[in-house]
């Protein structure tokens, strides 16, 4: 097992507005529905990039807590 | 005390006794994009007619926040001391969410430059110091207040305006026309352009309260304020115990209602708390994120508001303004002394559009995480803001404003290809870094005080082969020994190595505007004339 670690640090250098209002614009004109499906795309397109199984879980678990309600 | 505005009273000119002027530059507005303008023109000699509509300077705070940049721009032109003596330093960012502070931020510039990275000080101030300056050019600027331009005929080697004066109109000849006449400009109006790209519907209610306050010197932005329901908000400092308060107001709002003091009051009352305060200035902005497709046309020139309009948000109005005439005063000078061929003007275009762009994009950005669209704009948004307070990733998609930084110009038709032999250092088009000197008499001074307004050669090590009447500067590690006639400076802490990758025996070409046109490892004196003329436009002439 690694000792691998979810880097919370800013990782996207001088893009981050880019990657920010891309994500935005994606969703543009989309139903609550449709916006809702192209966030799980994402979400597992980005999550196979990663390739590395158990930081997925943590960002999972992370991202999870801050909802609140277990 | 308030600011108390100086009237500047109407002088009857020789245009109106018959004695018509031909002017080689008549500028529109003398705001501080005209005014620097004028300023730097007569610093190279050349002579501007100024006029404006008005008799004093700006009534409200207006552009407060001046950027590192722009001080070295002010610096070169004479008044940026007064603005740093005068105005409020301020480095440290706080951005809160709903009634919790979620980070700041640290401007901290490295240390070795001459100008902090912002101050805050009011427009009229600034209009005020450089026309203090104006005045120190009676020959070559010639300052017409209470002169409204109503009229303009273009020529393909000029223009004729129909100037209205309290005793009458005249007509005034000039070579070129620069309109600095702002958002509204006449100029633009009289030449039928318009402006592209966004409106946003949002307004911001844009306040100065003087009060006596402990508040520290920093920039305070709330998302969601616990004190204007919805809406953001930002607090800044100035001096004179004036403090700006800006206010966003929903799409529906009714600026005249909301103007009204006694709806402005309270509100303030809720962030101020019970301290005492005066309101100095009310005013209902609407963002706008826009310019016109060219700013030049024949003879006619825009630079700043009138060019090009950005939401309040990273201090890029003003400070766009200020760019604009260092790029646009070397140009038009050396065109007007025959020093460069007339298409010069034409990369004012290219290299201010890129600036306008970026200062477009990254205000048109700032305003879209403030007024968010749609139901999932408005969740990202949310869920970032409440990451940001333990996920430091998160802080960084927040967008409060991105504050102005001065524009790469590199790839750009004036710029030479870069020398591949240089590690790090600044390429072609990036704008000249400041630090620390030791000048021959053993002096601390600055380098960019010494990068004024021509072409300078700044080499490293040992002076270089430079074309006939190109000034050399050049950088030593050791005491600077100037008994050879050349001039030399020495790298106080070392910081100009680091910053331009200063290799032995290398050089940099540097623009009147102290930006690098080219840079050479094995620098020749032909290389740097050809570089020169690339800039110049003179081997097409």
């Amino acid at each position: 097992m690694s000792e691998a670690k979810l880097d919370t640090s800013f990782r996207l250098g001088t893009r981050g507005d880019d990657v920010y209002a891309a994500l935005i614009a994606a969703h543009d004109g989309l139903s609550a529905d449709e916006s809702a499906r192209l966030n799980a795309r994402l979400v597992l397109m980005l999550a196979n990039h990663l390739g590395d199984a158990a930081i997925v879980i943590e960002a999972i678990e992370r991202a999870r807590a801050g909802i609140g309600k277990l | 005390m308030r600011y108390q505005h100086q009237r500047f009273p109407f002088v009857r000119p020789p245009d109106l006794n018959g004695r018509p002027t031909r002017a080689p530059v008549l500028i529109v507005g003398a705001g501080p994009v005209g005014l620097a303008l004028a300023v730097d023109l007569a610093l190279r000699g050349v002579k501007s007619v100024l006029l404006d509509d008005g008799d004093t300077v700006s009534v409200g705070s207006r552009a407060i926040c001046w950027s590192k940049r722009t001080l070295e721009i002010f610096d070169r032109l004479g008044v940026a001391s007064r603005m740093v003596a005068k105005g409020v330093t301020w480095r440290v960012g706080r951005l809160f969410h709903r009634d919790k502070e979620v980070y700041n931020f640290d401007l901290l510039p490295e240390p070795g430059h001459k100008h902090p990275a912002f101050i805050n000080l009011q427009q009229y101030y600034v209009e005020e110091y450089l026309i203090d300056r104006a005045r120190d050019f009676p020959e070559l600027i010639d300052l017409r207040f209470k002169s409204k331009l109503v009229d303009i005929e273009r020529a393909n080697d000029g223009v004729t305006a129909d100037v209205e004066t309290p005793e009458g109109h005249y007509r005034l000849e000039a070579d070129w026309l620069v309109a600095c006449d702002g958002v509204r400009s006449t100029v633009r109006g009289l030449l039928g352009l318009g402006f592209v790209g966004r409106t946003f519907e949002e307004r911001f209610l844009i306040t100065d309260i003087k009060m006596k306050a402990d508040f520290p010197s920093e920039r305070w932005f709330w998302f969601e304020p616990p004190f204007h329901s919805g809406q953001s908000a930002l607090l800044h400092k100035q001096p004179d115990d004036v403090y700006r308060i800006d206010l966003q107001l929903g799409p529906e709002a009714d600026p005249e209602v909301e103007r009204r003091p006694e709806n402005v009051r309270p509100r303030i009352e809720a962030i101020v708390g019970d301290r005492p305060f005066e309101i100095d200035w009310i005013s209902v902005y609407t963002f706008q994120c826009r310019r016109l497709e060219r700013f030049v046309h024949g003879r006619v020139v825009f630079a700043g508001d009138s060019a090009h309009i950005v939401s309040p948000f990273g201090a890029r109005g003003g400070n766009g303004g200020i760019q604009d005439v260092d790029n646009l005063a070397w140009k038009l000078a050396a065109i007007a002394k025959s020093e460069a061929s007339e298409s010069l003007i034409a990369t004012y275009d290219e290299e201010r559009i890129r600036g306008a762009d970026e200062n477009i994009l990254n205000s048109a950005r700032s305003t879209s995480f403030m007024t968010p669209k749609s139901q999932m704009e408005r969740i990202f948004r949310e869920e970032a803001l409440a990451m940001a307070a333990t996920e430091p990733f998160a802080r960084r998609l927040v967008n409060s404003g991105r504050l102005s930084l001065p524009c790469l110009l590199d790839r750009l038709s004036l710029q030479s290809e870069d020398d591949p032999g240089f590690l790090g250092g600044l390429a072609p088009g990036s704008p000249c870094l400041d630090a620390p000197i030791i000048d021959n008499l053993g002096n601390r001074a600055w380098l960019l005080n010494e990068i004024l307004g021509h072409f300078l050669v700044l080499s490293f090590g040992h002076p270089v082969d430079v074309p006939h009447g190109v000034a050399q500067l050049t950088v030593v590690d050791g005491p600077a020994d100037c008994a050879d006639g050349h001039t030399r400076v020495q790298d106080a802490d070392g910081l100009i190595a680091q910053r331009y990758g200063g290799i032995p025996g290398a050089a940099y070409l540097l623009r009147p505007d102290q930006h690098v046109a080219a840079r050479f490892v094995k620098p020749t004196a032909e290389k740097i004339a050809t570089a020169i003329e690339r800039v110049l436009g003179l081997e097409a002439a």
